[in-house]
């Protein structure tokens, strides 16, 4: 039985084509120079975009019918890199289509297998290569081989220690206490009742006690919205409420879905909108979800006022604030 | 009118008919809704309240009733302050152009000193917050551009972008872009909170506070872009738009390119 398989002699192909470029010796040359100017224009590409880099000012705008004003450095650093790149592939393709051989060739497929004399040898080869190195018999090598690719293999597990450590009972303490001031972010000063119309919302923080630095970790957990509402406007459950003073409520502004900071308040449908998600929070009815991804309201701060008459938290947040993790709701 | 007939099936005549309609309506609304009144320059108080009081009849009543004491579809004006009027009028954002989601700011109906009229009848009717003077507004002098950007990057970005060009809010609401917006509406709606945003009082944001806001987004207006074309310095969804058209059509049309056979 012969190997080679016979070709089909008409499998129904349509005739092969030549090209233009093929018989036409004008057709040759156009198509030559054709290439030809796509590599040109890679070059002055380059050539713009070194001339960008070194001799183009900084602070040179010019104007553009549809870009506006726009960095001269930048757009021609941009347009000279992406000439120099589009236009050498573009040549080398245009290259390929019209000049290269373009003759259809059969190659007839054979059996895969190497003859049986050609894998005794390389069988043979092999054995002898293995004896030569002495792979049996230098075990030393052989065991620290071992070692070294095997603690090769520990160091990628080591990596997922990456994911811990649990965040533990860090998200169910913040810097808020008992008769904490409520302080302005930024400017650090104490609000009082009064300071708020309804309608209005602050950005508050824990007033800091003597020798206490803010850091960036307490800004994330301790960052309060305050809302003034009126009273009557509350849907509320009565502890809710009692936590609640003169219209004025108080939420946790770190999302219960990621942790992003809300603070997009439409003052008029008083709904609170986490920018990265979209949640959706009803602040008459304590921040309950209406739309999005959160699981719950945000945690709602008690506050009252003390006796200068500023405001001051009730008590710490009840739960943790910001988004779930899983000892959450192990006490 | 035979020949006119002639052409009822043409293919024009249907979005040609629909233009016409569209002018004859705007044109008859134009004509027939009130124009303001010229009114003079000096006025006594009590004159100009009246004066004031005339305008608001004529232009605003019919929504805010006849006291400004609100209605179906539209608050109360009483104790929105000067200010309010000010913001809302003078910007062209009231009288509304229809009921649509949010009043947009539009080339104002009002001149200003019938806007003036107008804020000083609104103020009469109970204290609110006043329009601020030049002398207050020398954001210049009195903002600080760093404590500006920290505060609005607190306060602002939330709503009106990173880089103060406006954006999304529910339902087809939105925070307009703050570029070349005149210094008193800033300050203005700060302090009186129009339509979704909330009022930031000068307890909670001190007027100088207001002033250093100010002079950051001035700042961040006459920022040039360095990085090249901003595309409207809203972020990933202008350039994930253009990469998305402009750089996969071109990868599609290489695509074709290569797979076509040269002649």
């Amino acid at each position: 039985m012969s190997n080679e398989l016979e070709a089909i002699s008409d499998p129904g192909l349509p005739a092969h084509v030549h090209r233009k470029a093929d018989h036409d010796p004008i057709a040759e040359k156009k198509a030559e120079r054709q290439v030809a100017i796509l590599f040109l224009l890679s070059a002055a590409g380059t050539i713009l975009f070194i001339y960008s880099y070194i001799w183009i000012s900084q602070d040179l705008f010019i104007y553009l019918p549809v870009l506006g004003t726009t960095n001269a450095k930048q757009l021609f650093l941009g347009v000279g890199l992406a000439a120099s790149l589009f236009f050498i592939g573009a040549g080398a393709i245009h290259w390929a289509k019209t000049l290269m051989p373009d003759e259809e060739v059969i190659a007839m497929r054979h059996e895969m297998r190497s003859d049986d004399a050609d894998r005794a040898a390389l069988v043979k080869s092999a054995k002898e290569g293995a004896a030569a190195a002495g792979l049996g018999r230098r075990s030393l090598i052989k065991r620290t081989m071992g070692l070294s690719l095997g603690l090769i293999g520990l160091s990628p597990l080591l990596l997922l220690r990456d994911l811990g450590p649990l965040p533990a009972k860090q998200l169910d303490v913040t810097s808020w206490d008992k008769g904490t001031r409520l302080v302005t972010d930024p400017g650090n000063r104490p609000i009082k009742p009064s300071d708020l119309e309804v309608g209005a919302v602050a950005q508050v923080l824990p007033q800091l006690r003597a020798g206490e630095e803010r850091t960036l970790n307490n800004i994330g957990k301790d960052a309060v919205l305050l809302i003034r509402l009126r009273p009557e406007e509350f849907q509320l459950t009565p502890e809710k409420l009692a936590m609640t003073h003169e219209g004025i409520i108080a939420f946790s502004k770190i999302c219960s879905h990621m942790g992003c900071a809300i603070a997009l308040y439409e003052q008029q449908t008083k709904h609170l909108l986490c920018p990265c998600h979209q949640s959706t929070f009803d602040v008459p009815r304590g921040a309950k979800v209406i739309f999005g991804p959160a699981a719950r309201p945000l945690p709602q701060l008690g506050i009252s006022v003390d006796s200068e008459g500023y405001l001051v938290a009730q008590n710490p947040f009840s739960e943790p604030v910001g988004p779930s993790f899983w000892e959450r709701n192990t006490k | 009118m035979k020949h006119l007939s002639r052409y009822r099936r043409h293919k024009a005549a249907a979005p040609l008919l629909l233009l016409f309609a569209l002018l004859a309506i705007g044109t008859t609304f134009s004509v027939a809704s009130a124009t303001p009144s010229k009114s003079m320059s000096t006025f006594a108080r009590t004159a100009a309240i009246d004066e004031g009081r005339a305008i608001f009849l004529k232009g605003c009543s019919s929504c805010h009733g006849l006291n400004a004491e609100g209605g179906q579809v539209a608050p109360s004006l009483i104790g929105v302050g000067a200010a309010s009027v000010d913001f809302q009028v003078g910007t062209g954002r009231m009288p509304m152009a229809d009921m649509s989601q949010q009043a947009m700011r539009k080339p104002p109906k009002y001149n200003a000193e019938q806007v003036a009229l107008l804020a000083q009848y609104v103020a009469s009717l109970a204290t609110g917050p006043a329009i601020p003077t030049d002398e207050v507004l020398n954001y210049e002098r009195d903002g600080n551009t760093a404590q500006g950007g920290q505060l609005f990057r607190t306060n602002c970005a939330m709503c009106h972008n990173f880089a103060a060009q406006g954006g999304a809010l529910t339902q087809g609401k939105y925070a307009p872009t703050l570029m070349g917006v005149e210094p008193k509406y800033m300050y203005e709606a700060m302090l009186t909170g129009p339509q979704s945003m909330p009022v930031f009082g000068d307890k909670v944001i001190t007027p100088a506070e207001k002033l250093s806001i100010i002079k950051w987004i001035k700042a961040a207006q006459a920022e040039p872009a360095l990085g090249g074309a901003a595309l409207g310095r809203v972020g990933p969804v202008t350039e994930g738009l253009l990469i998305w058209t402009l750089g996969i059509g071109l990868l599609i049309g290489v695509a074709v390119w290569l797979a076509m056979k040269a002649r």
